[in-house]
């Protein structure tokens, strides 16, 4: 194991996002500081309680998974996309590293930087309302599998990419919907039941329920369920990764 | 002994169909400078790109160090050092950092006195915390060539260091490649100046088309291939070349003031004195003659011409 390697990787990544320290960082916690004035705040106020949580807390678990969900992939494609595209990969190429020590790298940091996004929204919004975690290590768990699974999903982006509209597009049009119809600012039983089928199709579902559950132990489905899916996801990543390795997809000609 | 990097039967075939190396084979020994000569297109890059491992061979084998370069990527790898033909860099990394992420991207524990040495031969210590885009070309390249060399390699590629360089930084490079020869690393460079090649390598490769051509100590290669040129001033210009020198095969300049005499310098006759004495009787004057050894480049263009 080139243990060196992915030390430099990793630390080369979290260099970038100190360096962009406003854009990393503060930035998410701005939006989601508006989220909570807007719909906490402004919205909240007129909505009784959902499954017995004040409006105001309940949104937090959705709030959160939104940012997990578009900070991992947003800095794991990037993280990768960008040296194919200057062309700075031939040195990874060309260096003694195994693709496993290249994702422990790129991803470990991508991870680490939306698990540190995660945190820092949670502590935002305990400023807004009162907040009490029922299942703290639960709540770890599915931050941790879901920073994870999403920069690996981000990496697999990133590779495929190869400009950067591509590289933006499936953010925009896949995962930006599926998280905002996903239950992050609602209870999926206060949707028609027609549209309660529907929305059984969407993974991010499974995700922000059982996220929230760790929180205020309400759910849209069983935790079981949820986690099950989370990982499902996650085998489905490393099984894309694991053929993109072997194949040397995109980096090898 | 046994080659450092032994190269057999290589062949690459683009996935758009194109064919950049033909069975190419070579063994190149350690410590020495092979230079790879080759015009744009002639698969230069490509073949380096193989052995460092950036592009999959489709036929053939790459040993370095005795270890095949797919099998045992990890021993080949960390005993190369390649300075890429473009200037792919970090723009907002700092120089500093560059080299200890390459130094580390190749396995080696952290070593600061040795990235602070390496700075310093290649005159970049006082840019060590300055970013990348804020240095010049000639810099940049150095840059490149500092983190190829950040983790110690034994064996360095150097893929047309001085396309686009000064002349203070080539004479520097080479000063630098010499160096490096001296401790014992191995230098392959490509190259489309013959100069450079002549200047600096102990052996040359020709590839073109993709093909490698020929292989040949430089020394030899000169001697086998070089003809020699007497070239003779004369007084008075001549309308053209008497009737008494013409089997001597003579070019006669514009002016009308040379005679130049291309002959073979391998041969044990050269005919020289007797060139003297002919032109002697045939009543010319000579103000001054020289002779002069074709340079590669004249090898190497009657060597592509040859094949066309
Ligand atoms: N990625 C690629 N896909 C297809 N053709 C390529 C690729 N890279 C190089 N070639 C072609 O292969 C040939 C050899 O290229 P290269 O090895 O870069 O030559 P050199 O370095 O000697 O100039 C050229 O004709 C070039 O167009
Ligand atoms: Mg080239």
């Amino acid at each position: 194991m080139n243990v060196q390697a992915v030390k430099v990787i990793y630390k080369y990544e979290m260099l970038r996002a100190w360096e962009t320290l406003l854009q990393s960082f503060a930035s998410p916690v701005i939006s989601t500081a508006l989220y909570f004035v807007v719909f906490g705040s402004a919205i909240g106020e007129r909505i009784e309680q959902i499954d017995g949580v004040a409006y105001g807390a309940f949104i937090v678990p959705g709030l959160m998974m939104l940012a997990l969900l578009t900070q991992s992939i947003a800095n794991a494609s990037f993280g990768i996309f960008f040296p194919k595209f200057t062309g700075t990969i031939y040195e990874v190429m060309s260096a003694p590293v195994s693709f496993l020590e290249i994702l422990l790298g790129y991803v470990g940091a991508a991870a680490t930087k939306s698990l540190i996004i995660g945190l820092i929204i949670l502590a935002t919004a305990g400023f807004f309302v009162p907040l009490e975690i029922a299942h703290p290590l639960w709540m770890a768990a599915f931050l941790l599998l879901t920073c994870v699974s999403f920069s690996l999903f981000g990496f697999i982006i990133g590779l495929w990419a190869d400009d950067f509209e591509k590289l933006q597009l499936i953010p925009l049009l896949v995962i930006t919907p599926l998280v905002f119809l996903g239950g992050s600012f609602y209870s999926v039983s206060m949707l028609p039941p027609v549209w309660q089928t529907v929305t059984l199709f969407n993974p991010v579902v499974y995700l922000i329920s059982g996220f929230r559950w760790s929180f205020f132990e309400v759910s849209d489905v069983s935790v079981a369920v949820s986690l099950a899916m989370v990982l499902a996801f996650l085998a489905l990543c490393l099984l894309v990764v694991g053929w993109m390795f072997r194949t040397g997809y995109r980096l090898r000609q | 002994m046994q080659p450092i990097v032994s190269i057999v039967n290589l062949s690459k075939t683009y996935a758009d169909g194109h064919q950049a190396l033909k069975d190419v084979s070579l063994e190149i020994a350690e410590g020495e400078i092979l230079a790879l000569l080759g015009p744009n297109g002639a698969g230069k890059t490509t073949l380096i790109s193989i052995i460092c491992g950036i592009v999959n061979a489709s036929e053939g084998a790459v040993t370095v160090d005795g270890h095949d370069i797919v099998r045992d990527y990890r021993h080949t790898r960390a005993l190369i050092g390649l300075v890429p033909q473009e200037l792919t860099l970090g723009h907002f990394d700092k120089v500093w950092n560059t080299l200890c992420f390459s130094r580390g991207l190749f396995g080696r524990a952290p070593d600061p006195a040795y990235v602070e040495r390496l700075l310093k031969d290649l005159s970049l210590w006082s840019k060590k915390d300055t970013e990348i885009m804020a240095l010049s070309g000639g810099m940049k390249r150095r840059v490149l060539i500092g983190k190829a060399l950040a983790h110690e390699p034994k064996v360095l590629f150097l893929d047309e260091p001085t396309a686009g360089v000064d002349v203070e930084l080539r004479k520097d490079m080479w000063a630098l490649v010499r160096e490096l020869r001296e401790s014992g690393v191995t230098i392959i460079l490509t190259t489309h100046y013959i100069e450079e090649a002549e200047e600096i390598a102990d052996r040359v490769g020709i590839i073109d088309g993709g093909k490698l051509i020929l292989v040949e100590d430089k020394q030899e290669l000169m001697q086998k291939l070089g003809r020699k040129a007497m070239i003779v001033e004369l007084e008075e210009p001549l309308s053209g070349v008497p009737d008494t020198l013409a089997h001597w095969g003579l070019e006669l300049s514009g002016d009308g003031c040379r005679l130049t005499y291309t002959y073979d310098p391998r041969s044990t006759r050269t005919g020289i004195p007797g060139l003297l004495q002919a032109i002697g009787e045939a009543g010319l004057v000579v103000k001054d003659f020289k002779t002069t050894q074709s340079s590669l480049e004249e090898i190497f263009v009657s060597l592509v011409k040859g094949r066309a």
